[in-house]
């Protein structure tokens, strides 16, 4: 079996996505301060899942894995948005909302 | 009578295949936010401007900052820099308890507040603000929870850098610890803004 | 070839640890699966026996060897042990264990002590279990699907089945991330995703399922226990809660769980049907892809057990469509195994048998699971004696007697002992005619509109309710038959070689039962495919 180990990532790397996460999160929180309606939840899901992905691609070395790991990883988030959606055919079509 | 076998690349992916189990255990709570978001949209802003905003913040601060330093912690024992890998554990820890005693006080302000699962005054509330507390807590109670583990987990593998049994040739221990550490990382990174920041 | 007594052979002999502790400190993959294969055995007599006083009581109207009350505990826990404590792990578990290191040319699973620690979490929840039973303030009755707002509201020891249950997915969940890694990590050289047998293959979909839908029973549980000790309400219309919720949570998790029960079953027919019919396996590809699409699209179907809940009706709408998705590939399936007995030379040996009757009783759960998938039909048959039956016909019929099949098939490998065949035709035969008088009645008792989980019925049903409970009679005997002859094969039984079927795949190719680490010292190179018979002869016996 392969003993295969990552190259080291250096520690700039590191640093500076942990920038870009601080940034964002800075970014995240401005925009709640102003009341867009509906626009303000999928902002704030779109900041988190960016952030999302810098931590599993850098801080998780997904990037360095193989393509099995990758798949794995859509695989859940494929079964999690049919569980998610598939629950709404329910809840949004329901003749009285409880 | 047992054999060696030796695949690091194996390992990670049970820990991946974990960390699958614990999002869609997450998940169950985040599908029920999401249904009662739906279903009692004003009443959801009006219980989550109750929350400390700048408590959430500082706590996505810190976290973020230990998953940094836990990162930082696999460079340090990939470059056999056993003593920067250490510290580094040691700060993710520090920034772990840092975490719960933020939470502590956040939690004691709310609950002498009257606000905690089936008490009076959220009850008088009406229900919308009653599942928006309900879900805050057991969700954050729930993330709290593998704070700890996650905390535990690091000391031990910290210890056994320091005694040698995790190597700069042999990390993978402390590399899965890690990857927990960043699934409590990625939880919180979802569940501050979905508590925190709806207006 | 000699008698030597069991424990001098194979795995029985070598250990670091002698006596009970080289078992229940082994992280061999072997006595792991052999000592899952006792406890779930010992589970199913267990349930078996509820479900045997239950029939008892439906026999005539009225009320005769148990209250309501009692009735109501009996069907929760013969449910919640035959669920959870028998089917779920059964095939996996048990088979899995023993087998899928050896079939695919490894030496043990990639994680062996996370292997032994879900064993004890398998062993904490059975022990959990049987104290809800007989501890705290009664036997909980809620069905084994613990639905709210009974669930959060009966005073009975829900919490303790709840956490029980809750141990139980947390053991399914380390076999599954377990078995994955395996299978990714673990192939012998030579050993090609398309010479994995069938087995594997739907091990490896089983698994997925395990780890991707499991974690969801888990949370529910924790919630429904949370809600009983804290009054959290998020199931409670109250608090801003919704019941129906519980029903998709739950659910999500259960609709995936019938195939983690159903596909490893699927595997086991897989191979037996071209060992006893000397041919490969038709459709290899197919067999395993739909193996894949089965576990993917049972994860897209949960709320057709939920039409008459009171969710919207386009959910009702897409759920019934996308259920009838999950006939495609099990159509597949039976199609591909009667297309391998197609001109093949049939050897009606005993685990060949039970086979063929896990094609035709799964052929008529199926169906039946179509009339209950098209909402029209449902909302008549919904909460009848129907479901039951049609219940008892996939998992029974089907996951039931492939385990039975896979007890024959297997258990000598693993013993060195080969059972008596003539009682096992007797044992089988038995089975068979039991098993179907007492599920096709309750069908048949079903569609007149008799309601499940119901003590007393009305005087109409009585015909039918007794042909059940005879056939339920019939059934028993063939039970105890099958096991104390295969029992009696494990201590007395002639002394079996390496392939007493004439199989294919790597378990025939090491002694019976396999030493210590399977192999000997070479690894294996494999260099042929799973059902390729050429030049492999069984051994006379």
């Amino acid at each position: 079996m392969s003993e295969e180990k990552h190259e080291p990532v250096p520690y700039q790397t590191f640093i500076l996505i942990w920038v870009a996460l601080i940034i964002l999160t800075g970014i995240t929180v401005g925009v709640a301060q102003f009341d867009l309606g509906a626009v303000n939840v999928w902002v704030a899901l779109s900041v988190a899942s960016l952030k999302s992905a810098l931590v599993l691609f850098v801080f998780m070395h997904l990037r360095q894995e193989s393509l099995l790991f990758k798949i794995g990883l859509l695989a859940m988030l494929v079964i999690l948005v049919i569980f998610i959606g598939l629950t709404f055919t329910d809840v949004l079509y329901r003749e009285v909302l409880l | 009578m047992s054999f060696e076998h030796r695949d690091d690349t194996g390992d990670r992916f049970g820990m991946w295949l974990f960390l699958y189990t614990e999002v869609i255990l997450f998940s169950g709570l985040f599908i029920l936010y999401a249904i009662a978001l739906t279903t009692y949209p004003q009443e959801y802003i009006t219980a989550s401007n109750k929350l400390n905003i700048w408590f959430g913040a500082a706590n996505t601060v810190v976290l973020l900052t230990s998953s940094l330093t836990i990162a930082l912690a696999i460079t340090a024992i990939q470059r056999n820099q056993i003593r920067l890998c250490i510290s580094l554990c040691v700060a993710t820890i520090g920034l772990a308890f840092v975490f719960l005693i933020n939470k502590y006080f956040e939690w004691s302000h709310e609950i002498s507040l009257g606000i905690y699962p089936a008490s009076e005054t959220l009850r008088d509330m009406g229900p919308g603000v009653t599942s928006f507390f309900n879900l805050y807590y057991f969700t954050a109670g729930l993330h709290g929870l593998h704070v700890l583990i996650g905390a535990t987990l690091i000391t031990v593998v910290a210890v056994m850098v320091a005694k040698g049994k995790v190597t700069s040739d042999r990390y993978v221990l402390l590399e899965n610890s890690a990857l927990y550490w960043h699934l409590v990382d990625l939880v919180w990174i979802f569940l501050f803004p979905l508590y925190y920041l709806i207006i | 070839m000699t008698k030597t007594p069991l424990t001098n052979t194979g795995f029985y002999s070598e250990s670091p640890r002698s006596g009970v502790l080289g078992w229940l400190l082994s992280t061999d993959h072997k006595r792991i699966g052999m000592m899952y294969l006792g406890c779930i055995t010992t589970m199913f007599i267990v349930a078996a026996a509820l479900g045997l006083a239950m029939r008892l009581q439906l026999f005539t109207p009225g009320q005769h060897i148990m209250t309501a009350q009692t009735y109501n505990a009996t069907f929760t826990v013969h449910g919640i042990i035959m669920i959870f404590l028998f089917i779920i792990p059964s095939i996996p578990a048990a088979f899995g264990n023993l087998l899928l290191p050896i079939q695919i040319g490894a030496r043990d699973v990639f994680f062996p002590k996370i292997n032994l620690l879900s064993w004890y979490l398998y062993i904490i929840g059975a022990i959990l279990a049987v104290l809800a039973i007989f501890t705290g303030t009664g036997a909980p009755d809620t069905g084994w699907t613990f639905y709210v707002p009974f669930s959060t509201q009966t005073s009975t020891n829900v919490s303790l089945a709840a956490l029980a249950a809750f141990m139980l997915g947390f053991s399914s969940i380390l076999t599954g991330i377990n078995f994955v890694t395996t299978i990714h990590r673990l192939r012998a050289e030579g050993m090609g995703w398309g010479r994995l047998p069938l087995f594997v293959w739907t091990l490896y979909a089983t698994a997925w399922i395990q780890v991707l839908a499991t974690p969801m029973l888990g949370i529910t549980l924790v919630l429904v226990m949370l809600e009983r000790f804290f009054g959290a309400g998020l199931f409670d219309v109250a608090s801003g809660g919704d019941p129906i919720l519980f029903q998709h949570l739950f659910w999500i998790y259960s609709h995936p769980a019938v195939y983690i029960m159903i596909l490893p079953a699927m595997g086991v027919i897989s191979e037996i049907i071209p060992t006893f019919s000397r041919k490969p396996l038709f459709g290899y590809w197919a067999m395993a892809i739909s193996s894949l699409a089965i576990a993917f699209a049972g994860s897209l179907v949960w709320a057709h057990h939920m039409y008459a809940s009171g969710m919207s009706d386009f959910a009702i709408l897409v759920f019934s469509l996308l259920t009838f998705i999950v006939a495609i590939p099990s159509a597949i399936k039976i199609f591909n195994w009667i297309s391998t007995l197609y001109k093949g030379s049939i050897e009606l040996a005993p685990p060949m048998l039970y086979a063929l009757a896990f094609i035709l009783q799964f052929a008529i759960g199926g169906l039946g699971g179509l009339a209950l998938g098209a909402a029209a039909a449902d909302i008549h048959l919904h909460d009848t004696t129907f479901v039951v039956g049609h219940f008892h016909y996939t998992m029974f019929g089907g996951t039931g007697f492939a385990f039975f099949a896979a007890l024959h098939y297997w258990l000598p490998k693993f013993t060195g002992r080969m059972y008596n065949h003539k009682i096992a035709f007797i044992a089988w035969g038995l089975l068979f005619v039991g098993f179907n008088t007492t599920y096709m009645a309750m069908q048949a008792v079903g569609i007149q509109g008799m309601p499940r989980r119901y003590y007393d019925y009305l005087p109409e049903f009585q015909t039918l309710n007794m042909v059940s409970t005879i056939g339920s009679w019939v059934l028993a005997a063939g039970l105890i038959v099958m096991f104390v002859n295969l029992l009696n094969g494990m201590r007395n039984g002639r002394p079996i070689r390496m392939n007493p079927w004439g199989g294919a795949t790597l378990e025939w190719q090491v002694p019976s039962p396999p030493p210590m680490l399977n192999f000997g010292k070479e690894d294996p190179v494999v260099t042929r495919g799973p059902y390729d018979y050429k030049g492999v002869k069984a051994d006379e016996f």
